[in-house]
């Protein structure tokens, strides 16, 4: 929980990780991937305050006590979410599985929500992992990087036959929230890894789920928004928007948070941190200072109050997995009137420039 | 292979033909060439030169009329269908330059460096360039990718134009009514006046100022969305722009 002024907020970080990218842990043969993916990673660290940056050493892999300080003391996260990300072609034993994330998630009961992951090409294979996966953590989400490599191919799209069969069984099993990476750092060759047309399409065809976009679709933040607006399952997840922009270009985070709440809205944006590739403690309470500027060119967006505020750092996401939030936390007076999830983009009034 | 087009290559070529006429032309503005066609040449995606984005790690012409052109990007794991647009719009770029004995453009620090510069080299297209590579293979080459980013620079470019004019008091209905002569002139008129030319839409006087990325006028109804959605457009390439000047600065100390 983050107090400031008065007002209490329940933190979930819904997108973080705990990954080993160590020299130890790069496939032979691969490490000019496994090395050039975290140096992309280490790259983005650079958007956040100097003060906050590590050496490399440190980056690739952090320690158990590290990630629990920075999460939870300093971080003032009450939940973190681990997401699953594999990239088995360069890392020996994944980059962050199911269950390196479960070590922690069982050692420490209720910080964690541990979200595993599937990949349609993996076949019936694929299947029984991810539901071995999903019994045994009782995971209600998973993350999906449709642009990971795997054997010959460079990604897939969440319209393929085989990941439709994937998400059918997801909902089967209850794991409702779909973390889709649409966003920037790897990318399969001449498709676009971007495009997010496949989850326009997969939103609209499993009402049961949810979609969070991680990192909102960026470098295509526009084709994100016209989508997210229409689908009322579809929510954009934080992570990179608010580490990657807020510190270091202050003036873009304003427009793209501007086009966010004004396209998705602020009942379907959920924080995340992206750890380790920035901490939370920065995150969070920069968000909290932070407002709207009073300039000109900012003049049409919506204004965020305290209550958008506590919804995007913690309420939102604590209503998508069911997790208990006290009563001090909750947004009690001045409810601001809710967006209407289903409006579409035709409805809403739209200030002409 | 599509060299990059708009006006800034016409200056190039100017700046190249001059250059020419004298055989015994000193190095030094033989480079100045060179340079001049690399601002000719544009990340997709950003909608800006490889000059301005300081993606040209070296650039040199040595004394027997040899120019060397490195490019270099934000990241080891950038696009490379983007890449491979860039190095081969660089080679092309330069290839125009008079005076040069040979050119040898080459992308370093990424992932599918082997395979871009191979393929560049050999005039290939990137389906070929990247068939049997380490990296995978492609299955489509870039026509359709680049008209769907010269679309996109074409409605982020209409924001810059019209914004102003309507912060300036013009209301729709007069916005819908202008053509691109009742505009005033600007870098980012002339720019957006390009962007038209390349998707072959009209880019004259005469021509509409606002249309769809086929070309089709923009009625006062269909207006106010379609200049919000502009400026989504405009949004995102400031934001991928900053982050990517800030991914570049960080991996080479700038």
């Amino acid at each position: 929980m983050y107090e400031k002024d008065g007002e209490k907020y329940f933190i979930v970080d819904s997108h973080m990780h705990y990954w080993d990218a160590s020299p130890e842990n790069w496939v032979q043969g691969a490490e000019q991937y496994a090395k050039g993916w975290i140096e992309c990673f280490h790259a983005y660290q650079g958007l956040g305050p100097a003060e906050t940056h590590q050496p490399l050493e440190e980056f690739q892999k952090v320690s158990e006590e590290q990630l629990m300080r920075q999460e939870f003391e300093e971080g003032h996260v009450d939940v973190a979410i681990l997401q699953s990300t594999y990239l088995r072609e360069w890392y020996k034993n994944g980059f962050n599985t199911s269950e390196r994330n479960g070590y922690l998630a069982e050692k420490y009961p209720g910080k964690f929500i541990l979200n595993t992951r599937f990949d349609p090409r993996d076949g019936d294979a694929g299947m029984r992992e991810f539901e071995e996966n999903v019994r045994r953590y009782g995971a209600i989400g998973a993350k999906l990087y449709t642009a990971e490599w795997n054997g010959d191919s460079r990604g897939f799209k969440l319209t393929d036959p085989e990941a439709y069969r994937f998400l059918q069984r997801a909902e089967e099993l209850g794991v409702k929230n779909i973390h889709v990476h649409k966003g920037p750092t790897i990318w399969p060759l001449d498709k676009d890894a971007f495009d997010v047309s496949d989850v326009d399409h997969a939103a609209t065809d499993f009402q049961g789920l949810n979609f969070i976009v991680e990192h909102v679709g960026l470098p295509r933040i526009e084709d994100f928004c016209f989508m997210a607006t229409q689908e009322p399952n579809v929510y954009a997840g934080l992570s990179v928007v608010i580490g990657g922009l807020m510190h270091a270009r202050p003036k873009f985070f304003a427009k793209v948070m501007g086009e966010l709440l004004f396209w998705v809205g602020e009942d379907k944006m959920t924080f995340g941190s992206d750890y380790n590739i920035w901490e939370p403690k920065w995150q969070v309470e920069g968000f909290v200072d932070w407002t709207m500027p009073d300039d000109d060119q900012f003049a049409d967006y919506p204004r965020l109050d305290t209550n958008g505020k506590k919804k995007i750092l913690g309420l939102n996401a604590a209503k998508l997995y069911g997790i208990e939030v006290p009563a001090e936390c909750q947004i009690t007076e001045g409810q601001p009137a809710a967006q209407d999830d289903a409006q579409l983009v035709e409805d809403r009034s739209v200030a002409p420039a | 292979m599509i060299a990059g087009t708009g006006p800034a290559r016409l200056s190039a070529c100017c700046v190249s033909g001059s250059v020419s006429q004298a055989s015994s032309t000193p190095p030094t503005t033989l480079v100045d060439g060179v340079w001049e066609a690399l601002r000719t040449v544009r990340d997709p995606e950003l909608d800006n030169d490889v000059v301005s984005l300081d993606f040209v790690a070296d650039c040199s012409v040595t004394e027997d009329g040899i120019a060397h052109v490195r490019l270099r990007l934000p990241t080891y794991f950038c696009a490379p269908n983007f890449a491979f647009l860039m190095v081969a719009d660089a080679w092309d770029a330069v290839s125009q330059v008079d005076g040069l004995a040979d050119v040898d453009v080459a992308l370093i620090d990424h992932f599918a460096s082997d395979a871009i510069n191979a393929g560049v080299a050999a005039r290939a297209g990137f389906v070929h360039s990247m068939a049997g590579s380490e990296v995978g293979e492609a299955v489509e080459e870039l026509h359709e990718l680049r008209r769907s980013f010269t679309e996109r620079a074409m409605m982020a470019g209409t924001d810059l134009v019209v914004r102003p004019l309507m912060r300036a008091g013009a209301t729709p209905e007069q916005v819908a009514g202008m053509t691109l002569g009742d505009a005033p002139d600007s870098a980012d008129l002339r720019r957006l006046r390009a962007r038209r030319s390349e998707l072959g839409i009209p880019a004259d006087d005469d021509a509409p100022l606002v249309v769809d990325p086929v070309g089709r006028t923009v009625g006062l109804e269909a207006l106010p969305l379609h200049l919000r959605k502009a400026r989504s457009y405009q949004v995102g390439v400031d934001a991928n722009t900053s982050i990517c000047r800030g991914q570049l600065a960080a991996r080479y100390g700038l």
